[in-house]
């Protein structure tokens, strides 16, 4: 178990049917960096993500996650195929049919990934502190009879709850907005609030898909000293996909560039700049040609 | 608003006239033709009553909405804000005074009301417990589960059989009843439930069936349809009958004469604090990690997974909570008809809870309180006009969908003071 790297991806293949969205995608993402996935429309980043989020099991290959002072295989706790070996080794045969029946996507968040969603995902009738509040149902007191009974280790529980939503509310100015409906909110602000929920959920890995589509270039300015302050003030790890480029060149330690499913460029944002691969994927350029980023 | 003033009667009469033409196409086969055996009679006259009232209704509201108090009314109407709305969080609700007057109302009505009174009201507030079963699973966790009436029809039998087989009395059974259909629930939820909308409906919809073609066909165990009879509950012991097979029965206890009254005063009785204890339980779910939980699956169902919670517990926790709800009520029914067979198990008693939840607003619990209400009393207060209650139903279902689309009760939810943020 490597504690440099939080996430390895090896040898990722994602099929569906016949089509290969995904062939071969491997990269590592540093704990504590802001790394990005970059690619044109179709490349399969959102894909990339979705296997990595535990949303789709992924075809081949493997994602570790180093989180939590524990190694989780995403695809394992998604519920594997029986194998021959399962049959001699009860332990093993336990443990997949323990993944088979209560295994799912929730396990990956419980490990240390949080994720938001490219088509903003809110429980819209509810107010914008309970989608905090529902974020922090791992963590809360969840038993029955206290809950009933308003006892005071489930009223202090609630109130740590609350002042937790309330912070993170802070974090994205939306403090005031506490009490609306989240549906009720700005694109911008409802994009802020989904960053602010998966961080409830305390997570070591955030990733992010599109953050900053839709948001005018002030709400993409905060945006990115938001991003900042996730990893320099919370040890975050952040991950996202974005298309503005000015964005992703300011603030990623490292890109992973992907165009038809497989990885052309990794690299510090100065390489991928200047690569030619990732110039003439972008632009169908030939080479040489001056890219503007 | 600058549209014309005076009222126009050219344009109410047209309206009158084509509201009687469409009374005269609905009505006509239905009242103007009596069938009388192989023949048949017009019935000219009572169909030209029919069209007349409603021409005349439809002028007159023509004319109502017209004038400026009409004008009003509709502006009003058009205007209403039926959504979700949060209350500010110094909000009081008027139920802090309300509450109190009900319940000593509740408590004071078997003493005042006749028989028949009670007994109505003994069946509205097990349509209650029903309706608020059920609100749990649509209302609250947006699963449609169209077989309800299968844990309803598990707690009624659970008392009836366990009374026979095992000599298990009300008190016993109330709670086991509650355990047995949440292991129903569960049964049923486990495979199920990773199902969405309308299969999840067809399932529910074909277990509602299979447990009331179950109790009907499996005639050495439950008798089929001649039924079962169920025991009434004890009071420390004593029965409500008029002789008693071991001990003194409760009037010759208290030193009273017979009254079968009395059995109905103390099922009520019970019935009365178990829907006020269910009525907290379930606020309190709503304020409760779970109850955010099952919101917060009815509104997305992938955010939840994104956010660890485990999407198959929490459907199964609403499913088997309802359920047990259920089965509390059906052990209610069992007693205070003292009978249960099949018939009273069908899929129409499954679309009335499904009708109760969603006239009183989905997730709304005063809303299902009053619905359960007017639909289980108002069509024992219409008695003489029984054979047009489905008809009535049925206005009464599109009046609402029209004005009312999100229930009876507007969906509040609760406001939180700002206080200072702060991580552990």
């Amino acid at each position: 178990m490597s504690q440099e790297n939080i996430l390895e991806v090896e040898n990722l293949v994602m099929h569906f049917g016949g089509i290969k969205a995904l062939n071969d995608v491997t990269f590592n993402i540093k704990r504590g960096s802001v790394s990005a996935l970059i690619g044109p429309n179709g490349a399969g980043k959102t894909t990339v993500f979705n296997c990595l989020t535990g949303f789709y099991k992924a075809t081949g290959g493997s994602i570790l996650l180093n989180a939590g002072n524990k190694q989780t295989s995403v695809v394992k706790v998604l519920g594997e195929k029986f194998k021959g070996s399962d049959f001699i080794n009860p332990a093993a045969f336990a443990e997949r049919v323990k993944y088979k029946m209560f295994g799912g996507s929730h396990l990956v968040n419980r490990a240390g990934l949080a994720r938001t969603f490219q088509n903003i995902r809110l429980f819209k009738e509810m107010s914008v502190i309970e989608n905090l509040l529902v974020a922090q149902h791992m963590s809360v007191q969840r038993s029955m009879i206290s809950g009933i009974l308003n006892t005071a280790s489930f009223k202090n529980s609630e109130e740590a709850a609350l002042r937790k939503a309330f912070y993170w509310l802070e974090v994205v100015h939306l403090t005031e907005f506490a009490n609306r409906l989240a549906g009720e909110l700005s694109y911008g602000q409802q994009r802020r609030l989904e960053i602010a929920r998966s961080m409830c959920t305390n997570p070591e890995i955030i990733c992010l898909d599109e953050p900053a589509a839709g948001l005018n270039p002030s709400e993409t300015e905060a945006l990115a000293s938001m991003i900042r302050v996730l990893r320099d003030e919370h040890n975050t790890t952040v991950l996202l996909i974005e298309h503005d480029m000015g964005m992703v060149m300011n603030i990623s330690d490292y890109i992973v560039v992907l165009d038809h499913g497989e990885v052309i460029a990794k690299g510090g944002p100065d390489d991928i700049k200047s690569n030619p691969k990732v110039i003439a994927a972008y632009l169908g350029a030939e080479e040489g040609e001056e890219v503007s980023l | 608003m600058n549209q014309q003033t005076g009222v126009n009667f050219g344009a109410s009469i047209k309206d009158a006239v084509i509201a009687g033409l469409l009374a005269l196409i609905v009505f006509g086969p239905i009242v103007g033709v009596l069938l009388d055996g192989y023949d048949f009679s017009a019935r000219p006259g009572d169909l030209a009553t029919i069209v007349a009232v409603v021409m005349f209704g439809r002028f007159v509201i023509s004319i109502f909405v017209q004038s400026d108090v009409g004008r009003k009314f509709l502006y009003r109407h058009a205007m209403k804000e039926d959504g979700v709305t949060v209350t500010a969080p110094d909000y009081k609700s008027k139920m802090y005074y309300i509450l109190p007057i009900v319940i000593v109302i509740g408590l004071l009505v078997p003493f005042v009301a006749t028989k028949y009174i009670l007994t109505v009201v003994i069946l509205g507030l097990i349509y209650v417990l029903l309706g608020l079963g059920l609100n749990i699973v649509v209302g609250l966790a947006g699963l449609l589960d169209l077989g309800f009436v299968g844990f309803y029809a598990i707690g009624a039998y659970g008392l009836a059989l366990g009374y026979e087989y095992l000599g298990l009395g009300f008190w016993s059974m109330l709670p086991i009843a509650a355990v047995m259909a949440a292991i129903a629930g569960a049964i049923l939820g486990f495979p199920v439930l990773r199902m969405h909308g309308d299969y999840l409906a067809i399932v529910t919809l074909g277990f509602g069936e299979i447990i009331r073609l179950v109790l009907t066909n499996w005639t050495e165990f439950t008798h089929g349809p001649n039924g079962v009879s169920a025991p009434l509950p004890t009071l420390f012991g004593l029965e409500f009958q008029r002789r008693s097979r071991e001990g003194t029965p409760f009037h010759e206890f208290f030193g009273l004469p017979f009254d079968s009254a009395y059995k109905y005063m103390f099922v009520y009785l019970i019935l009365f604090v178990v829907v006020l204890a269910v009525l907290y339980v379930k606020h309190r779910l709503t304020r409760m990690p779970i109850g955010r939980a099952w919101e917060a699956l009815r509104e997305d169902e992938i955010a939840c997974r994104s956010l660890g919670l485990n999407h198959v517990l929490v459907k199964l926790s609403a499913f088997m909570l309802g359920a047990s709800t259920g089965g509390i009520a059906g052990v209610f029914f069992a007693t205070y008809q003292g009978f249960v067979n099949p018939s009273s198990f069908t899929f129409f008693e499954s679309a009335l809870i499904l009708a109760i939840v969603v006239l009183g607003g989905m997730g709304s619990t005063l809303g299902v309180v009053i619905a359960a209400f007017v639909l289980t009393v108002m069509p024992e207060m219409l008695r003489e006009f029984a054979d047009y209650r489905v008809l009535m139903f049925g206005i009464l279902m599109v009046v609402m969908m029209i004005w009312k689309p999100r229930g009876l009760v507007r969906v509040t939810r609760k406001g939180f003071a700002t206080r200072k943020g702060a991580v552990k």
